[in-house]
């Protein structure tokens, strides 16, 4: 199983993913879609009064790193404000499209391990799809366009 | 047939590996559905023909003009013995079989398919084969019917049968399905079509490799195809017509060699088939083209096809044994014609050729630019191997080696 990019923390949160949920009352959800490969994730974020991500979850299908990488953002950006959480998604882009500083990476806990996406280029759109969506939401939010349970995108 | 020894296969092996330059053996290349590797006598026929015969054929008088002619033309001869055309006149060389697709679409489907008559295609085909179809009926208001196969991709006769009625002015299929490998009984359904006073074209893309086609033989009116899926440069493949059917159709492109003779009021256009073949030709390809098929003709297809069924069984037979791997099409090997196409539970499939990657095994994912097919199928996506004439025991080892490690890989405990 020599240099396998498929380690065992991006198996794990594709097989056994913590956040893969239906939220129902989440305060928003937006559907992003990779339309060339498939991958198709529903992301659901349930802002506080005190503007906090109280829970962050996803559904959907798509490749192991569409999933697992949809997964670690929510883990990271629950407990977080939203501009805390666009800002790690600022840095996780960049992490994916150029380079880092080790002390950034160390931001992104568990999805630093995609770093070696930007060696990958077919991959890329499907790293960032979860991240975009969530981008998607907070834009989208601010300029009044989205309620619940409704929109898309295809990035 | 004597018997296939395993000394005999293996001396075969090594000779043809040795005709292809790029099998340096560090890659196991089973993506020959979606194109080829070339041979060393293309390759060269090809750099003969830009160094020693190049010019603009069909329009200078001069020595290399008419040698840089001669090639060309030389190279419609080939193709036409090859499939076994009536004519020269019959062979319009074109980019690839898309182009040899739309080219009937819009010329003669323009032409001769009009309001209320109906255009009928399968669920199967490439969207190629598709799409020139829905964009005509719809400019033209005509109808277009999609034949759906058994669950396993069979037509039965009896189906082909009720999809015909008067309205029925064309039907276009692909010969061999670019997923499923299932090979449709096209001598029969254009026997039909034509009792029923319809045209029938012909997509040749993936069985021109894999088996021999006659179209007289087959008595199509139209047959597509691309040199690159038989192991000829990229860029230039063929359209088959009957000469009567090419007559009577307007030109599809404008311009160069196409023109007869030209007034400032409009123009007449050349014969056939020049009258199709608009522009600076591509000579070169052709020429690598007319190589490629002497090359496939001195294996023969019956060398190529058994070969071919070889690996497919070994293959499938390997794949049936791992529960977990669900091959889309028929039961038998003998009805892939060396495409063999799955998914596995549990692991998408662009992962599992990122997996493949890694173990330097080049096969296809995605949907195969039959996104129909693959809804009737119920699945967005798949993975295909598919098997070329210079495959190996070694590669379909290579490749089984690979495919047993994908779960595990994965973070699946088998
Ligand atoms: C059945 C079929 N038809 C048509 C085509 C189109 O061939 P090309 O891309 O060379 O025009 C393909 C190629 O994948 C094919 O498999």
């Amino acid at each position: 199983m020599a240099n396998t990019f498929y380690n065992e923390i991006l198996t794990d949160h594709n097989i056994h993913p913590t956040h893969k949920y239906k939220l129902e009352d989440a305060t928003f959800s937006l559907e992003g879609v990779n339309p060339s490969c498939g991958d198709d994730v529903v992301l659901y974020i349930k802002v506080n009064d005190e503007n906090t991500i109280e829970e962050a979850s996803f559904f959907g299908d798509g490749c192991a790193i569409s999933q697992a990488s949809a997964d670690m953002m929510c883990d990271l950006i629950i407990g977080k404000s939203k501009e805390e959480a666009l800002r790690l998604s600022d840095i996780f882009l960049r992490m994916i499209k150029d380079t880092i500083t080790p002390e950034e990476k160390e931001e992104l806990e568990e999805a630093g391990i995609l770093e070696d996406i930007h060696h990958m280029p077919a991959r890329v759109k499907c790293a960032v799809l979860g991240w975009h969506t969530m981008d998607q939401i907070f834009k989208d939010a601010d300029e009044g366009k989205i309620d619940k349970y409704d929109g898309k995108f295809e990035q | 047939m004597s018997e296939i020894t395993k000394e005999i296969r293996q001396a075969e092996d090594e000779r043809i590996r040795k005709d292809f330059p790029i099998l340096d053996g560090s890659f196991t290349y089973l993506d020959n559905g979606a194109t080829t590797q070339k041979p060393e006598c293309v390759l060269e026929a090809v750099d003969n023909y830009y160094r020693t015969m190049n010019a603009n054929p069909m329009r200078g008088l001069y020595k290399l003009s008419l040698d840089a002619t001669e090639a060309y033309e030389e190279a419609r001869e080939t193709v036409r013995s090859f499939i076994n055309a009536d004519s020269t006149e019959e062979v319009i060389f074109t980019r690839n079989a898309t182009e040899s697709l739309n080219l009937v679409a819009y010329t003669y489907g323009r032409a001769f398919i009009n309001e209320g008559d109906e255009v009928v295609i399968t669920i199967m085909e490439h969207h190629s084969n598709m799409i020139p179809w829905q964009q005509l009926c719809k400019e033209k208001g005509a109808k277009l019917t999609y034949i759906i196969p058994d669950e396993d991709g069979t037509i039965t006769e009896e189906k082909f049968r009720s999809y015909m009625n008067p309205h029925v002015k064309l039907v276009s299929m692909t010969h061999i399905s670019n997923v499923l490998g299932v090979k449709n009984d096209v001598k029969t359904f254009a026997r039909i079509a034509h009792e029923n006073g319809a045209v029938f074209s012909l997509d040749g893309a993936q069985s021109i490799p894999h088996t021999k086609v006659d179209v007289q033989d087959l008595d199509v009116d139209f047959l597509s195809f691309s040199g690159h899926k038989i192991y000829a440069p990229m860029g230039i493949g063929v359209l088959y017509g009957k000469k009567a059917l090419l007559e009577k159709m307007p030109p599809f492109l404008f311009g160069g060699e196409m023109i007869e003779y030209v007034t400032t009021e409009g123009a007449t256009w050349n014969e056939l088939p020049h009258k199709f073949e608009a522009g600076t030709v591509n000579d070169g390809g052709a020429v690598g083209l007319s190589a490629a098929l002497k090359y496939v003709s001195s294996i023969g297809f019956d060398r190529i096809e058994e070969r071919e069924l070889h690996l497919t069984k070994l293959m499938m037979e390997e794949m049936k044994k791992l529960p977990y791997i669900h091959i889309l099409g028929k039961e038998a090997p003998e009805d892939h014609h060396g495409i063999v196409t799955f998914t596995i539970d549990g692991v998408h499939p662009h992962d599992i050729a990122a997996i493949f990657d890694e173990h330097n095994v080049d096969i296809r994912a995605g949907h195969h630019c039959a996104q129909p097919l693959m809804k009737f199928c119920h699945t967005p996506s798949t993975v295909r191997a598919s098997i070329g004439l210079y495959n190996t025991e070694e590669d379909v080892y290579k490749f089984l080696d690979a495919l047993k490690k994908i779960r595990s890989e994965m973070g699946y405990q088998d």
